[in-house]
């Protein structure tokens, strides 16, 4: 793996929301006791007229953030994933959703980030259940550059979103701001037509890894980083199946109704290929650092380039 | 709009009210009539809005957090200009745009409203917001007594008064009647004053069923308190119509041709006394 960036996703988010904060006094952000963990120190204490801080109320918060947004505010609302798409389910499905108030939900150490708190501080389940809320849009950027590019997308983005990132940094999947990010459109970061790995979030990294294994002995994996998961690019998964003809997703969320359960719902009633969905099975998870929950369930590298290997060699 | 005035066009709408849910075959009746005053009063001679214009920068919000009552803010609408008559006659048909709880694709609608306990929160938003941009405008957000055991309301309740919204005005639709029955059995709210009170917020006593006293309140609202402003409106669940009237089973219930008939005489009557 490639070597630790300096910048957490989520600093990413917020430094970039201090900069363009400054000169658009509309962006307004919206948080429940998470000043620290969502690393918004800076904007309080450089923006303090445009920080609300409404304590531990996670429903509320999204419910003011709709009312903030009704007015015109570009309102971001940040606090751990888990509660966001718990708590508050019921306020983002009504107030944003449905109501199609432009808020951004910025869900701070998503997935397993959290790791030996347990299971009340997962949340694994945030993509399978926001999908089915009509007008909402997702997207798990994988590394510090295109965290920032997404939140310069969305600050002046008429839609409701939700945003997910880890705690920790993760390696730079994009090594300089030359990169293309269009929302919706997955980015094909390799090239290849034995197989393809499709990740999203902190997977995309492991993908990109797992196929330089897999190039070494022969295989020629196409990695796709799969920033968005609504809306969801089709057409890519599709092209993927037509042209490698197998395709192994890798996420960190529960195996069902995530990014492998998007891409099954594509490739099998349009061009059925062999697949492998990586990621939590339905238990509760174990208590291990982030990185030994992705290897234990086995959508870190490794186990990827496990599940890549053994569905290329049956093709 | 003085309060004669209102008094006899809130029976009208009375009567419009009646005849939507009889005739869309739906609608949560006995909320609908306990309400129907204040919005009436609000939207003729309190609320700052332009039917022509309904997304008016400068406009007073409003949000029916009671979404349930959707059809007593359709006939005020309606009435006010929002959108025509045809919209009414489609209710409760295949199709229609008005739906069971309001949403705002419908002109004049702030929000999307149905799931108690949400809209005094975007309320609190939308003061906030005015308090930001140092606007005028004022936000005024309706709920109803059984929604009170919804936790969120008190979160909305403390964000309220941490942020000062004296911009911000509440009312809870007193009626005492939820759907499973009164609301001081299915739990109690009582002291409901006191509690709000101790939120920190400027709380009073109205009768909603008289638009004398909802045109007064509304008339002596001190904008300048630093404290976000409660109306308990003590209403009738089911006003105007005898049979209706404190009677549980009205909430959600829909009138027979007969029962159609015999409430659209009482509130005949209540039109000729205006």
């Amino acid at each position: 793996m490639k070597e630790i960036s300096k910048i957490p996703c989520r600093k990413s988010i917020t430094s970039t929301l201090v900069e363009l904060g400054q000169d658009d006094k509309d962006i307004i952000v919206v948080t429940s006791d998470a000043t620290g963990s969502a690393t918004l120190d800076d904007f309080a204490k450089t923006l303090p007229e445009q920080f609300v801080e409404v304590g531990i109320a996670e429903q509320n918060s999204v419910g003011i953030a709709a009312g903030l947004a009704s007015t015109g505010k570009k309102v971001f609302v940040f606090g751990p994933a888990c509660f966001y798409v718990a708590r508050s389910l019921e306020q983002v499905k009504v107030d944003l959703a449905y109501s199609q108030m432009p808020v951004k939900i910025v869900g701070v150490s998503g997935g397993v980030a959290y790791s030996q708190l347990g299971a009340t501080h997962h949340s694994l389940h945030d993509i399978a259940v926001l999908r089915t809320f009509p007008g909402m849009e997702i997207y798990l950027p994988c590394d510090a550059r295109q965290s920032r590019r997404l939140c310069q997308y969305l600050v002046n983005h008429n839609k409701p979103a939700y945003v997910r990132v880890g705690r920790n940094a993760v390696p730079d999947v994009y090594d300089d701001d030359n990169f293309e990010f269009v929302p919706g459109k997955a980015n094909m970061l390799r090239e290849g037509n034995d197989l393809t790995l499709i990740g999203c979030g902190e997977t995309v990294a492991h993908c990109v890894e797992a196929a330089e294994m897999l190039s070494k002995e022969g295989f020629q994996a196409r990695v796709l980083d799969m920033h968005t998961l609504k809306p969801f690019d089709k057409e890519a998964v599709l092209k993927a199946a037509r042209e490698t003809g197998a395709i192994v997703t890798a996420e960190e969320h529960s195996i069902f109704g995530g990014l492998g359960a998007a891409v099954a719902e594509v490739t099998s009633q349009e061009c059925p290929v062999p697949m492998r969905i990586l990621g939590v099975p339905d238990e509760n998870v174990i208590h291990a650092k982030p990185l030994e929950v992705f290897h234990h369930y086995g959508f870190d590298y490794e186990g990827i380039y496990r599940a890549a290997k053994e569905i290329a060699m049956s093709k | 709009m003085e309060s004669k005035e209102l008094k006899r066009k809130a029976e009208l709408l009375r009567r419009r009210l009646l005849t939507l849910i009889y005739q869309g075959g739906t609608g949560h009746t006995g909320g609908d009539l306990s309400v129907l005053n204040l919005l009436t009063v609000l939207y003729n001679h309190t609320l700052h809005v332009d039917p022509k214009n309904p997304k008016m920068a400068e406009r007073d919000r409003f949000v029916l957090s009671k979404g349930h009552c959707a059809e007593a803010l359709y006939v005020v609408l309606c009435n006010k200009g929002f959108f025509g008559e045809e919209e009414l006659e489609a209710y409760g048909k295949y199709g229609a745009h008005l739906g069971g709880h309001p949403d705002n694709t419908i002109p004049g609608v702030e929000i999307n409203t149905g799931a108690l306990g949400h809209g005094l929160s975007v309320g609190v938003g939308m003061a906030l917001s005015a308090k930001m941009d140092q606007k005028d405008w004022k936000t005024y957000v309706v709920m109803g007594d059984g929604e009170q055991a919804e936790g969120s309301i008190y979160e909305a309740a403390m964000a309220a008064n941490k942020y000062h919204l004296d911009n911000l005005v509440a009312f809870i639709d007193r009626n005492g009647l939820q759907i499973s029955g009164s609301t001081e059995k299915v739990m109690p709210l009582e002291s409901i004053c006191e509690r709000w009170t101790a939120f920190g917020w400027d709380v009073k006593t109205i009768d909603g069923d008289s638009v004398e006293d909802i045109v007064y309140a509304l008339d002596h609202v001190d904008f300048t308190n630093r404290k976000p402003h409660l109306f308990v409106s003590k209403s009738t669940k089911g006003l105007g119509v005898g049979f209706m009237e404190n009677v549980a089973k009205w909430h959600h219930g829909v009138p027979s041709a007969a029962q159609y008939e015999e409430a659209l005489k009482d509130i005949d009557n209540r039109i000729a006394n205006c």
